[in-house]
């Protein structure tokens, strides 16, 4: 096995990571950073983002209102100190990307235009029309090339994190062109690998995201934080699940039922006003429209297609001009995959899975429970989410935690000791597992099939709305899996370039992953955010204010445990949207 | 309706079995709303696991599936069945080494994006005390079409010149580098110069448009290389003024 040195490796060149990098180096360019990626940076998932990232930036803005929206919108389960520390450094961190040349859309005196969202009580949010993710990748990809001490390996799949007492020296990787697995030995790791969508049949997330890193830090040891709250996005397209961003209905666009009736007026969310009003209607949280498609479904107020029922987003109204300069995307997506114009058509949409809430438990500092890993972006959670996350914080997030994750990563490898031989031992352990996968016999279990099984459990068990015997079933399903995994057949035994492997990889976490989201799920015995029970409809602050941590266990279900939510400013209240919206 | 069924002929090569390429053909279903790329997923889960090709978003931006569709480079996830026959030819794209079935490489492609110092330079450090830059919708408008390449490298695969000389900087790599020449907030041209105005750079490029053509973010990498080609020639002959330039 070939052995790579390097002070920093960081798993991701996404957004994530790519800020990580850059935050490493300008902090000390004799401290060397390895991005370690699956695939070529630009092809990052935050490519995929449209809408745009919130900061406070006008004067009629405030750090408390967007630390109050974030917190309300988390349904109190965020931690007020980690929402405190974001609203007041996402400001620089968007200007900084300013800096580097990032096309933030204009206003016509040369300022940067903010648009509104959901759940968000002052217009706030940053864009680049709606390719705001894009940009800002391929900003901060461009910009890392600046920086000698950032060297790269593209195309390397991370297996295992090395862990020796309690501390991270390094990782393995498999070097996707060639099959050769890599020991990375490094001083510190920041895991940077983006979401987990994917463990959903349907979704806006691409391919990548199959929460690698999550399963890497979760087996060996560090705990996966309120994994139970996944967001399900109220418009993605029939289908494809293909997103269309939440910058259509901050642009004003309608959501319909199949009577023409902007529904969203009949669950608390009203009045419903010509144009836009911020915190109500369609620019109510995430949660709220999801699952108010769920109850006009169930009466039988949607329409049906053979991609399940579907509500319309109405964006008519806006006229050509307005769509074209603000949402090119939207309307190039909608044209090609449902044949629908936003110009002079209804777009059918309904929810999607999106986001992950949950993920690697990190403190404030992104740091994890083992000296010398550290996590940011999706794949963490610090948490400034809680229990559904608004629209445009994410790409923020990663700017805020990626930095910090990068700075911190370089003051520890300042003092780090020498591992011992077992990081070794690890990495040949790490080595013979993915040679044993890739020597697996033609026959058996196929990968397309365990993956479909899953995904669509995972749908069925833990969607919108959730009850105990859903997600038994899904954790049923689950448990089958994971005993089915040890007979999988792999059909492509080359070296280069060997996607049947890869996919095999990715399964297995993927499996790894969901056990934890439905684990926690089923525990959690409440609804609170985007985990709603139909059998617990209530929040219950005095038994679940708290997050879920959930330990791996290599023969059963994951151990669950609670820790205490950060409150500082903002006791739990009441959430409340539309008219009477503070 | 009884469901169509098409066949794809998909190059096939893995460099330890093949001595050179091959076609396989499947078939395969072809629902209205499916891309070449869902149909290679489908040959991938439910007939043949060793196939490889890259994709990751399936929305036209990540810029992975960049393949040659029916002689065409195109983005597989916006290449619709429906728009095709009842046989459908998928190969890499051209003017790359391949490395294995659809996936080619693209380590030169990466060398030369990195060479024309793609990001900003700007007159002096700006301090983050000292808020944004101020940038007009119309500056913002001077480069916004050339910030759009997705990196899907179509253009290298329709680029005669590139096909022929390879040490070309190529379509996409000149874009961009004109994109941060023409941004109001940077003064790097000069920095960049020696790439793009040399003999591989702007030079090679006979203007055939193709790399224009194909693709698929409007980009128009060949109105960029025009551009840069005019201005570098003003700046050439500049410099031989009394008092110009800096040669
Ligand atoms: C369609 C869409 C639209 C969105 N719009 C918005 C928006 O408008 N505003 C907002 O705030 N948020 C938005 N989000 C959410 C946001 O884009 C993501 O949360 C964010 O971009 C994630 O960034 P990241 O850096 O954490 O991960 P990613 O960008 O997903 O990067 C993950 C990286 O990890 C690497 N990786 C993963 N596994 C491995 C492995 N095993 N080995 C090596 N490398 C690995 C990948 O190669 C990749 O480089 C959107 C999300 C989607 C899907």
């Amino acid at each position: 096995m070939d052995t790579v040195t390097t002070d920093i490796a960081v798993v991701g060149a996404g957004g994530a990571g790519l800020r990580a990098a850059i935050a490493a180096a300008e902090a000390d360019p004799a401290v060397s950073v390895l991005l370690v990626s699956k695939v070529y940076p630009m092809r990052s998932h935050t490519c995929a983002a449209e809408g745009g990232a919130a900061a406070v930036a006008k004067s009629d803005d405030s750090l408390e209102y967007h630390f109050n929206d974030t917190v309300t919108g988390a349904d109190w389960l965020a931690d007020q100190d980690a929402v405190e520390l974001f609203v007041n450094e996402i400001p620089r961190e968007l200007t900084l990307l300013e800096h580097w040349g990032c096309p933030w859309s204009r206003e016509d005196a040369g300022e940067v235009a903010v648009r509104p969202f959901g759940g968000m009580k002052i217009k706030r949010t940053w864009y680049a029309a709606d390719k705001t993710g894009f940009h800002m990748l391929h900003t901060l990809f461009q910009t890392s090339l600046k920086y000698p001490s950032i060297k790269r390996l593209d195309e390397h799949f991370c297996v295992d994190l090395l862990v020796d007492d309690g501390r991270c020296h390094g990782l393995t990787a498999m070097e996707v062109r060639t099959g050769r697995m890599k020991m990375i030995k490094a001083k510190a790791v920041i895991i940077a690998s983006g979401g987990a969508g994917r463990i959903f049949a349907f979704t806006t997330n691409g391919a990548i995201k199959t929460g690698d890193g999550m399963a890497m830090a979760y087996r060996a040891g560090v705990p996966l934080k309120d994994m139970e709250f996944v967001q399900y996005h109220p418009t993605g397209l029939p289908g494809s699940g293909i997103l269309l961003t939440e910058g259509c209905r901050g642009e004003g666009g309608y959501l319909l039922n199949k009577d023409n009736y902007r529904y969203l007026q009949d669950y608390n969310l009203g009045p419903a006003e010509d144009k836009p009003r911020l915190k109500a209607m369609e620019l109510g949280p995430r949660d709220r429209l999801s699952q108010a498609f769920y109850h006009e479904s169930q009466k039988g107020r949607t329409v049906e297609t053979k991609w399940g029922d579907v509500v319309y987003l109405d964006m008519r109204h806006l006229g050509e001009k307005l769509i074209d300069e603000r949402l090119p995307l939207v309307r190039d997506l909608a044209r090609s995959y449902v044949n629908a114009d936003p110009v002079t058509d209804l777009v059918p949409v309904r929810p999607v899975v999106h986001y992950m809430m949950g993920g690697i438990h990190t403190d404030i500092n992104a740091a994890t429970t083992i000296d010398g890993l550290y996590a940011a972006g999706e794949c963490a959670c610090v948490t400034i989410n809680g229990a559904n996350r608004l629209g445009s914080n994410s790409l923020g997030e990663l700017l805020v935690f990626g930095a910090r994750a990068g700075r911190f990563a370089v003051e520890h490898v300042k003092s780090v000791k020498a591992p011992g031989d077992i990081i070794e031992k690890q990495a040949a352990d790490s080595e013979g597992r993915v040679k044993a996968l890739f020597r697996r016999p033609k026959s058996g279990e196929r990968v397309a099939a365990m993956r479909n099984a899953l995904t669509l459990s995972m749908e069925d068990g833990c969607g919108i709305y959730r009850t105990e015997e859903t997600i038994r079933s899904t954790c049923n399903t689950i448990t089958d899996l994971r005993a089915r995994f040890q007979d999988l057949a792999l059909e492509d035994h080359s070296n280069v370039f060997n996607t049947d492997l890869y996919q095999a990889l990715e399964l297995g976490c993927m499996i790894e992953v969901a056990h934890t989201v439905a684990q926690s799920a089923l525990e959690r015995k409440e609804s609170r955010g985007a985990h709603q029970r139909l059998d617990y409809e209530a929040r219950d602050d005095a038994t679940y204010l708290k997050h879920s941590m959930a330990y791996y266990n290599p023969n059963g279900d994951p151990r669950i445990d609670y820790a205490d939510v950060v409150i500082t400013k903002s006791q739990p209240a009441a959430r409340v949207y539309g008219g009477s919206a503070a | 309706m009884t469901e169509r069924k098409i066949e794809l002929e998909v190059l096939r090569y893995r460099p330890e079995q093949d001595a050179e390429p091959w076609f396989q053909t499947y078939t395969v279903p072809c629902p209205e709303e499916w891309v070449v790329l869902d149909a290679l997923n489908y040959v991938k889960d439910e007939i043949d696991r060793t196939l490889s090709y890259r994709w990751s978003c399936h929305m036209f931006v990540c810029g992975s599936c960049g393949m040659v569709i029916d002689g065409e480079p195109k983005l597989a996830c916006k290449a619709f069945l429906r728009d095709y026959g009842d046989k459908i030819r998928v190969e890499p794209l051209a003017n790359f080494p391949i490395e294995r079935d659809l996936v080619i490489v693209m380590d030169d492609f990466m060398e030369k994006l990195e060479s024309v110092k793609p990001y900003l330079i700007p007159k002096e450090e700006k301090s983050l005390d000292e808020g944004s830059y101020l940038q007009t919708p119309a500056q913002l408008k001077a480069y916004k079409q050339y910030s759009m390449c997705i990196n899907c490298m179509l253009c290298y695969s329709a680029c005669p010149q590139y096909g022929l000389a390879p040490e070309f900087i190529g379509p996409a790599a000149l874009a961009l580098a004109h994109r941060y020449n023409m941004d109001s907030r940077d003064v790097g041209r000069k920095a960049r110069e020696d790439t793009v105005a040399s003999h591989e750079g702007i030079w090679e490029c006979s203007f055939v448009g193709a790399c224009s053509e194909v693709c698929p973010k409007s980009v128009d990498p060949a109105g960029a290389i025009q551009q840069v080609k005019f201005s570098s020639a003003i700046d050439y002959f500049t410099s031989w003024l009394p008092g110009g330039g800096s040669r």
